[in-house]
């Protein structure tokens, strides 16, 4: 009647079941919050059934800052147990324990932190950066949005019901099969990326289409904030690459579940391609999360330097062609598995190619500041750091990008140092700083700066007090996911500095939501009048702060390149644009984006659990939603002009 | 300007038409490309029959012919359909997609057939890596045509309530593209997988 | 305050420096892995080029420019400069061609499947990954053993590598790279140990619960010791069979060093062909033979 569920599937592990406690409170008192504040109509009308780009944006970071919070957890548990698991003490968690935490570690920093926080300010800023009100497709928007949570919320539902993967982020097979991973564990790391990744995927088409379509007129793409170009070319290889990660997880699915053969080791299957399958969507990943970093901090160099952005040619050029390099170099990560001479020369070499153009961006930025006039807000520490930890990531990137040199650091702690080295230098420090950059566009006030900076430093010294020991105990032969050593190997000092080293980070992390709750409390001191705080170049500074929810009253005529600089120049000149008002066409919010991603969320519990019946009737409901959705002809409205002027109106007395 | 009476539809209905339009293709490159990684896998897998038997023991050329002329007639009379929706010819498209259902639902069945026959034999994807990339690339394309049936009812019964409007123009735009694309994914099939195979 | 740290930073830097000899990729005691730590020397150099004026620019310019200094000039219109773009595409260039080149060569050079330039005949070493223990076959000797392989120094060693168990990685550090370990397949890695001593091999690829065990113990001793250390196994009580194999490679972690004086023949091909063919039909135990062997095996 219930699959492989049971009472059982509840954990009785002391840590494991606290995890699962803490989110259960966590869920039950943010619904007693909801109810006590009488807020249930406002959430359901304001947030659940929006499709504006806006709201959609702060939901996703929303998320991601709180699946940040558990996949930090993971780390600290991860350095704590690793600090003291030497010789004859075994530390506090189990090895199934471990395995669990580490893989779960790995799928929610990348797919439940730092996609999100990327597809946040995607839709926080794209539309707005290209004068355009809405993305092209608003309810596949709010769609992916929810697919997206219930990816989220399988992951979390794994934690109380049940176990988590045990196999590393990427569950290469044979260890991800039935034979060697008979628990559900497997299963729900499947349809929780599954779900997700077809968000991801939906939204990848939308952003594409945003950007291609509806961008202002004049506006043609070499005169694209920075910003836009990146997220045009990570939206490219998101549409490159999910198709892969779908159907290579649709097939190992079809292994598990229907006793496929596609990578198990017998009946012929071949888990060699799963690896490069795997990969095949693994490395473009990576730069799909690194290269809107990129962006940001393009934006944040310019704006705070007060000056152009140096060479914005040869950066759009050298994102294009790390764009294009970034497909062909997947077999790096697997050098070790004996494709030969040849071909790990050939993607050897590829791989370390793509350093050039990237080695062009840093200089590029590093000569933006160069005869600037540099105001040191937060976003510029992030760039700072940035500058500094990511060049170190590189270069040991490149290092091993040498086959034969690789030998001797894959899969080793130097591996582990090296990619935290360009996550968290690159698309942490990068996200964080459009986080801190944005914060007033979206919310009306500015982040209070003192304890942004404070934050910042914990986080780049923890970093590398962090990571640096674990560069060195690779190269003293530790290997990664292993959570017990012995005390000859002389690992263990370097491990309680890298353990340290996380507190640090522990205490930006704190400070980081210290100041958001203080700037919450401080916001009518910190208030964005102006919609400018920053004295910004493009067209999004040129709204007011948050921005209306139709973007922009009148659509901007665009001439140059850092569009709304030269709105301010002309007006400065004295020459004023024509305003007139016209209704706009504005999407309607709806429910059933949110309701077919449960229809999904319940299909992919279902399947995990091989509650059939349960799974048929989710796919009936989801079938059911999209048919109502497909005969909804009354999907969009129109806002008076009259309307439009007066919310203008009041906007311009605020300034 | 400020004529509510205007359907909010068929205001700027000429760039939602494209921005579909453009979509959709998108969507069907993406679609492509998983189609190419499980045709990656078949290619891979294809030696590997563990001892059982390979393509050239299982496939039926004339069985797998029927099925072509199948699907390859369907997009035909979908192409007949589409012109009949251009002439505005309500009863023409009605009747030039109920053919092409009933052709479709002909290669579906077909293919079940041959499917339940194969696990009958003993030739289930279970029973060697070739024949999970087989069941994997010929029962996704499989799968694709059924959504794609499906859409094609739910589409008829749009257009038998409400005529062919601007937006159901669209979706059948967009249908028509999905139609055709699973024929030419069709096509690889067939000469990689059966053709191929069977020489 | 300030004496304090120079302290605290040069007892760190002692403590990196004499614990250098624990480093084991800089540790070499083999030929493979000696000429590994070169290429990552001269990698590093190559890269510092480029690294160090990115740093230094990067703390000079956030200095010089920063808003408060209205002595610095301020070009805010400069966006484009020849010259710059040149010399921060050309030298980059010139330094991955190099980089291309050393690598072009030394992926073939240091390629695991390509046997040592030696005049001496190499041992052949088979090597089971297991769940979670490495098995050890030496053919040419009749031996086994499990989680200890010994061999002389300065001799070419052949490893051929296949598993029973997740995917592992073979890697001795101090001797050379690693190599995966995967079920199903055969992989190779040529080593010679260039210095007597006991070094750490484990597995650098995540394999399941008991992985923390996966670690085996590379031997290289004299050729007088190797003779002796194979002699005493030979005299040794335990025999592999393929049923004390099959038993062997059930799942159990941190076994100790265990050794059989025999071992049944054609054990290592066999355990790779039984996730290629199926077993032959007449044998009541899965023989987990290929069938070209079948026939062979009847004859017992």
């Amino acid at each position: 009647m219930f699959g492989k569920l049971s009472f059982a599937a509840i954990p009785h592990d002391p840590i494991q079941a606290g995890g699962a406690a803490s989110i259960v409170l966590g869920v039950l008192a943010t619904l007693a919050a909801i109810t006590y504040f009488k807020k249930w109509t406002w959430l359901w009308k304001e947030w659940i059934t929006t499709v504006d780009h806006k709201k959609i944006g702060v939901m996703y970071i929303i998320v991601a800052l709180i699946m940040l919070l558990r996949g930090f957890t993971d780390a600290g548990m991860m350095r704590l147990q690793l600090a003291i698991s030497a010789g004859n003490n075994h530390g506090f968690l189990t090895p199934d324990h471990y395995n669990q935490i580490f893989t779960a570690h790995g799928v929610i920093m990348i797919f439940f932190m730092a996609m999100p926080l990327m597809f946040g300010l995607f839709n926080l800023i794209v539309p707005l950066q290209i004068g355009a009100r809405d993305v092209a497709f608003p309810f596949l928007n709010s769609l992916s949005f929810w697919l997206f949570v219930v990816g989220a919320g399988l992951v979390n539902m794994s934690l109380v019901i049940g176990e988590f993967a045990a196999t590393g982020w990427l569950a290469y097979p044979p260890l991800s099969e039935l034979n060697y991973s008979p628990g559900v564990g497997m299963d729900y790391y499947i349809w929780a990326i599954q779900i997700t990744g077809i968000g991801s995927l939906l939204t990848g088409i939308n952003f594409f289409a945003t950007i291609m379509k509806m961008r202002a007129p004049g506006m043609n793409l070499m005169k694209m904030p920075i910003f836009t170009w990146t997220a045009l070319c990570s939206n490219i290889l998101v549409m490159m690459a999910f198709p892969v990660l779908t159907a290579t997880l649709g097939m190992l699915f079809m292994d598990r579940f229907f006793g496929f053969h596609f990578f198990t080791s017998d009946l012929g299957g071949n888990a060699m391609m799963y690896v490069n399958l795997i990969w095949v969507w693994g490395h473009p990943e990576v730069y799909i999360l690194v290269l809107p970093a990129f962006g940001v901090f393009s934006e944040v160099a310019a704006t705070f330097a007060q000056k152009r952005l140096f060479g914005y040619n040869s950066m759009v050029w050298a994102t294009a062609a790390i764009t294009l390099l970034s497909a062909l170099v997947w077999a790096h990560h697997f050098f070790t598995m004996g494709a030969g001479g040849n071909v790990n020369a050939v993607f050897g070499i590829a791989t370390m190619i793509i350093s050039i153009p990237t080695g062009v961006k840093i200089f590029n930025w590093l000569f933006t500041l160069f005869r600037g006039r540099i105001i040191f807000g937060t976003p510029v520490f992030w760039l700072i750091g940035f500058l500094l930890t990511f060049t170190l990531g590189g270069m040991t990137g490149v290092m091993l990008s040498v086959p034969a040199a690789d030998f001797q650091f894959h899969n080793s702690m130097f591996l582990i140092a090296h990619f935290h080295n360009t996550i968290i230098g690159g698309v942490v420090f990068g996200y964080f700083a459009g986080f801190a950059y944005w914060f007033p566009k979206v919310m009306g006030f500015k982040l209070y700066e003192p304890l942004g900076r404070i934050a910042f430093f914990h986080w780049i010294i923890g970093f590398f007090v962090t990571f640096i020991p674990l560069y060195v105990v690779g190269l003293m032969g530790m290997t990664r996911r292993i959570s017990h050593y012995e005390i000859a190997s002389g690992w263990q000092p370097w491990l309680q500095v890298s353990m340290f080293g996380v507190m640090i980070i522990g205490g930006g992390v704190g400070f980081q939501l210290l100041q958001i709750a203080y700037s919450v409390w401080k916001r009518k001191e910190l208030a964005d009048t102006t919609g400018d705080p920053w004295n910004g170049r493009t067209l999004e500074w040129s709204t007011s702060s948050p921005a209306p929810f139709y973007n922009f009253a009148v659509i901007p005529q665009v001439t140059t390149r850092d569009a709304f600089w030269e709105q301010k120049q002309q007006r400065r000149a004295g020459v004023r644009e024509a305003i007139v008002f016209q209704d706009i066409h504005m999407p309607k919010n709806t429910p059933l984006g949110f309701m077919i991603a449960m229809a999904a969320g319940l299909i992919g519990f279902a399947l995990v659990w091989h509650i059939i019946w349960l799974a048929l009737l989710g796919f009936m409901a989801a079938m059911t939603f999209i048919i109502v959705r497909s005969f909804d002809e009354d999907t969009e409205y129109y806002v008076p002009a009259a309307e439009v002027a007066r919310i203008e109106a009041k906007f311009a007395e605020g300034t | 300007m400020t004529n509510l009476s205007i359907h909010p539809q068929e205001h700027g209905n000429h760039e939602v038409d494209e921005k579909t339009s453009f979509g959709f293709w998108i969507y069907i490159m993406t679609d492509c490309l998983l189609f190419a990684t499980i045709f990656a896998v078949y290619a891979v897998l294809r030696p590997s029959t563990f001892g059982g038997p390979g393509p050239k023991e299982l496939f039926s050329l004339p069985y797998v012919f029927i099925e072509t002329l199948l699907l390859l007639t369907s997009s035909f009379t979908f192409g007949l359909a589409m012109l009949a929706q251009n002439k505005g010819n309500r009863t023409q498209l009605l009747l030039w997609m109920g053919i092409t259902f009933l052709l479709g639902l002909g290669f579906i069945g077909f293919e079940i057939h041959e499917f339940v026959n194969l696990v009958r034999e003993g030739n289930g994807p279970g029973r060697s890596a070739f024949l999970s990339g087989f069941f994997g690339l010929v029962g996704t394309h499989g799968l694709h045509v059924t959504c794609g049936l499906i859409w094609m009812m739910l589409l008829m019964v749009q257009i038998s309530k409400r005529g062919i409007t601007p937006l159901i123009a669209r979706k059948l735009n967009s249908l028509s593209l999905f139609w055709h694309f699973l024929d030419i994914i069709w096509v690889f099939v067939f000469t990689f997988v059966y053709l191929l195979g069977a020489i | 305050m300030r004496n304090k740290i120079i302290i605290f930073l040069s007892i760190s830097f002692a403590a990196l420096v004499l614990n250098a000899c624990n480093v084991a990729v800089f540790d070499t005691k083999g030929l493979i892995a000696a000429k590994q730590a070169n290429l990552i020397v001269t990698s590093v150099l190559l890269m510092l080029i480029v690294v160090i004026p990115v740093i230094v620019l990067t703390f000079f310019f956030a200095y010089r420019y920063r808003a408060s200094n209205t002595k610095a000039k301020y070009t805010p219109e400069w966006e484009h400069s020849t010259i710059l773009e040149i010399v921060w595409w050309t030298i980059p260039i010139i330094i991955i061609a190099i980089l291309a080149v050393i690598t072009w060569k030394s992926s073939h050079e240091l390629d695991p499947y390509r046997p040592l330039e030696s005049s001496i005949k190499p041992i052949e070493i088979e090597v089971v990954a297991l769940e979670w223990k490495w098995l050890f076959i030496y053919p040419e000797q009749g031996i086994a053993s499990v989680n200890l392989a010994q061999f002389p120094v300065n001799v070419p060693i052949s490893f051929k590598i296949t598993a029973q168990a997740p995917m592992n990685s073979f890697w001795i550090p101090r001797l050379a790279g690693q190599i995966y370990a995967m079920e199903g397949m055969q992989t190779k890695l040529h080593v010679i140990a260039n210095v007597p001593g006991s070094y750490e091999g484990v597995s650098a690829n995540f394999s399941g619960e008991g992985f923390n065990g996966m670690k085996f113990i590379a031997r290289a001793s004299t050729a007088a010791e190797f003779s002796s250390w194979v002699d005493s196994i030979k005299h040794s009580t335990d025999i592999l069979t393929q049923e004390r194999y099959n038993t062997l490679a059930k799942p159990s972690s941190d076994d100790s060093v265990h050794t059989f004086s025999s071992v049944r023949e054609g054990l290592f091909m066999d355990i790779m062909m039984q996730y290629m063919e199926p077993a032959c039909e007449h044998q009541a135990v899965p023989c987990n033979m290929p069938r070209q062997c079948c026939k062979r095996h009847t004859q017992d």
